[in-house]
């Protein structure tokens, strides 16, 4: 149907596509006037900077069909996608990842009406090369709804982030959306064990890239960003709905694969003073839900493969997704969509490919696993 | 007759040496031998006397005047082999080596090795296999070969069947050592070979359409989802990812045919 009235979205999209196309090539004044534009798009959607596209439409498709309307103001419900791990080799190497990736990109972009935005939950490339950034990179610019990135650790430990932030911009970054207040952590740094050992570059990233190998350091969040994330939120009442994204768990799962955040009691002791706290995660490549006090959290799916459930240390409130079929490369894996409630509670599809999706609500784990408990699997991991 | 049946004998035996040196010639059989055996060449003698040679295929000593097929006595052996042994001892000042002889007839360096309850116990001072300060517990049967192991025994086939499954934790990590043409390598769908049940095997597997064991998936899934060539069954590859993945599920019970 043609559109003799252009929606503020519309507008928007249409400007954000000109400043996508312009950044391929430009130099050094073109980008600035690029980022003075990119900036008025921003402000002029009432969020302030810094950080990237953030149309983060509201919507909730059993209540208010009407989001455009809403903008960027109010506490309307509103609905994200999330797309995570997709661990990319080149081209040449591994195609398999690649179409796991363009799928999750392709259930995106199906979605009716599409997500405010899409959350990349880390881990884009497989060893960090550049050229693994750039063709993840070139994958998600195909998305229609706008894109936040956010780090893991097979992107960084290569060069220590350089080209992510090259790509992407800086890796710890916050922004309101509808009276939420969304906190984006790089919560997999490590203390330095490469040094000591004179490892180059690439085995340091091949170390990282094992999972049970136990020469890396576990993650953590670190001092520093603890104590920016400290400055962020003291502007913020406590009755703030708050959104953390980080890739991993921010609690203690199982210490031997890395399903841990080392300081994440520190972390979680900054979020402890807000009501309703929702930290949303990858890495574990699995079905994945806790709740710690006034945190609940939502562990999510990988595009390339699923990991096993560890063999100790798993959060109570989980009900286990069925052991992966081998034979099917994307059985196990998948992508997912929140809805942040009108209540700022969180619920969550876990979008597993071949098989039926499956809803956790914030209910049943707020109410310690009393109601809307999630369907029982068929076979469990032993 | 009597000349006939000798000038026959020596016939025999001229025969016989002529084949033996055609023999000793030596075109010898082509084998593409994996793993040729290596053969230990002992020195000539200089000075008319037999070459003894050490198991290690290095250590030699010449005794004087010993003509092949004739025996020495037990004290010139005694002394050939202790010989042998210093010069051993004298190229790897750092070994031990523990006699297994009654009593402490130990070799030079070999002390430490000497446990303080050597003469402690009922089989104390009798010559035993399991060697000094092994003592036999008490009424447990004694003498066959099997159960007189000693305790290095045990450590030397401990530390080889931990190379052996290092060697599947090696294999088991790498998508190169694994053939892998997309870069996958096992421990990414199974971290510490998590959720592959080898106790579960044999048992029907649906994708092979047939009673599997532990090796055939893995076959499977060399071939399918790490994108490689099969490995067949004696393969060291296959034998070690093996022992590597029976090796993580120590302790877990049996259970062929669970799904």
């Amino acid at each position: 149907m043609a559109a003799r009235h252009k929606s503020v979205e519309t507008k928007y999209y249409e400007a954000r596509g000109r400043v996508l196309t312009a950044l391929r090539n430009c130099d050094r004044r073109t980008f600035l006037k690029l980022s003075a534009a990119t900036l008025a798009a921003a402000m002029g959607k009432g969020l302030t900077p810094p950080h990237t596209f953030q149309l983060v439409e509201v919507a909730d498709a059993a209540v208010d069909k009407g989001w455009a309307k809403t903008g960027a103001q109010g506490g309307a419900p509103f609905r994200f996608a999330y797309i995570s791990d997709a661990h990319l080799y080149e081209r040449t190497l591994n195609q398999r990842f690649v179409r796991a990736i363009v799928k999750a990109v392709d259930d995106v972009n199906a979605l009716d009406p599409q997500p405010d935005f899409v959350l990349y939950g880390g881990d884009l490339a497989q060893l960090g090369s550049p050229a693994q950034l750039e063709l993840g990179r070139q994958i998600l610019s195909t998305l229609k709804a706008p894109v936040k990135m956010m780090v893991g650790e097979h992107d960084w430990f290569l060069d220590l982030g350089e080209k992510w932030q090259e790509l992407f911009g800086p890796p710890t970054y916050s922004f309101d959306w509808k009276g939420v207040h969304v906190v984006v952590l790089q919560s997999v740094y490590e203390k330095d064990f490469w040094t000591a050992r004179k490892m180059t570059p690439e085995q340091r990233m091949q170390t990282v890239a094992g999972l049970d190998n136990a020469l890396q350091s576990r993650f953590e969040v670190g001092e520093a960003q603890r104590e920016w994330l400290t400055k962020d939120l003291a502007k913020y009442p406590p009755a703030t709905p708050i959104l953390v994204f980080s890739h991993s768990p921010l609690y203690k799962y199982y210490r031997p694969w890395n399903f841990w955040t080392e300081d994440a009691g520190e972390v979680q002791a900054i979020l402890r003073p807000y009501r309703k706290v929702t930290v949303i995660h990858g890495h574990t490549h699995q079905m994945l839900f806790n709740q710690i006090g006034n945190i609940s959290f939502y562990g999510m799916l990988s595009t390339a493969w699923p990991w096993p459930y560890a063999p100790e240390g798993l959060p109570k409130l989980t009900v286990q997704m069925n052991r992966a079929d081998p034979f099917d490369q994307f059985d196990g894996c998948g992508d997912g969509e929140f809805t942040v409630r009108a209540d700022s509670l969180v619920d969550t599809i876990y979008n597993l490919w071949d098989r039926n999706p499956v809803t956790v609500k914030a209910n049943y784990l707020v109410s310690d696993g009393k109601v809307d408990k999630p369907p029982a699997p068929q076979f469990a991991s032993y | 007759m009597q000349l006939r049946s000798r000038i026959a004998a020596i016939a025999i035996i001229i025969g016989a040496a002529g084949a033996a040196a055609y023999a000793g010639f030596g075109r010898r059989p082509a084998r593409a031998d994996a793993n040729p055996v290596t053969t230990h060449r002992v020195p000539l003698a200089t000075n008319g006397g037999a070459v003894i040679q050490l198991c290690d295929g290095v250590t030699s000593t010449e005794v004087k005047g010993l003509k092949p097929g004739h025996q020495m006595s037990r004290a010139q052996a005694l002394e050939v082999t202790r010989r042998l042994m210093a010069g051993w001892q004298r190229k790897h000042p750092d070994q031990h080596w523990v006699m297994a002889q009654a009593g402490g007839e130990a070799g030079p360096g070999s002390a430490k090795e000497q446990p303080s309850a050597a003469s402690s116990g009922p089989a104390a001072g009798q010559p035993s296999i399991a060697g000094p300060g092994v003592a036999a517990p008490a009424k447990s049967q004694q003498g066959d070969t099997y159960a007189s192991f000693h305790e290095r025994d045990y450590k030397i086939w401990k530390a080889q069947t931990d190379a052996f499954v290092e060697y599947g934790n090696q294999v088991f990590h790498s998508a190169k050592l694994l053939g892998s043409t997309i870069g996958v390598s096992c421990d990414m769908c199974h971290p510490n070979a998590a959720n592959t049940h080898p106790e579960t095997y044999p048992k029907y597997q649906v994708q092979l359409q047939r009673v599997a064991l532990l090796r055939d998936m893995i076959d499977w899934c060399i071939e399918n989802p790490v994108r490689g060539a099969t490995l067949a069954p004696n393969d060291p590859k296959m034998r070690a990812l093996e022992a590597y993945i029976l090796a993580q599920r120590r302790g877990v019970p049996l259970d062929y045919g669970k799904h």
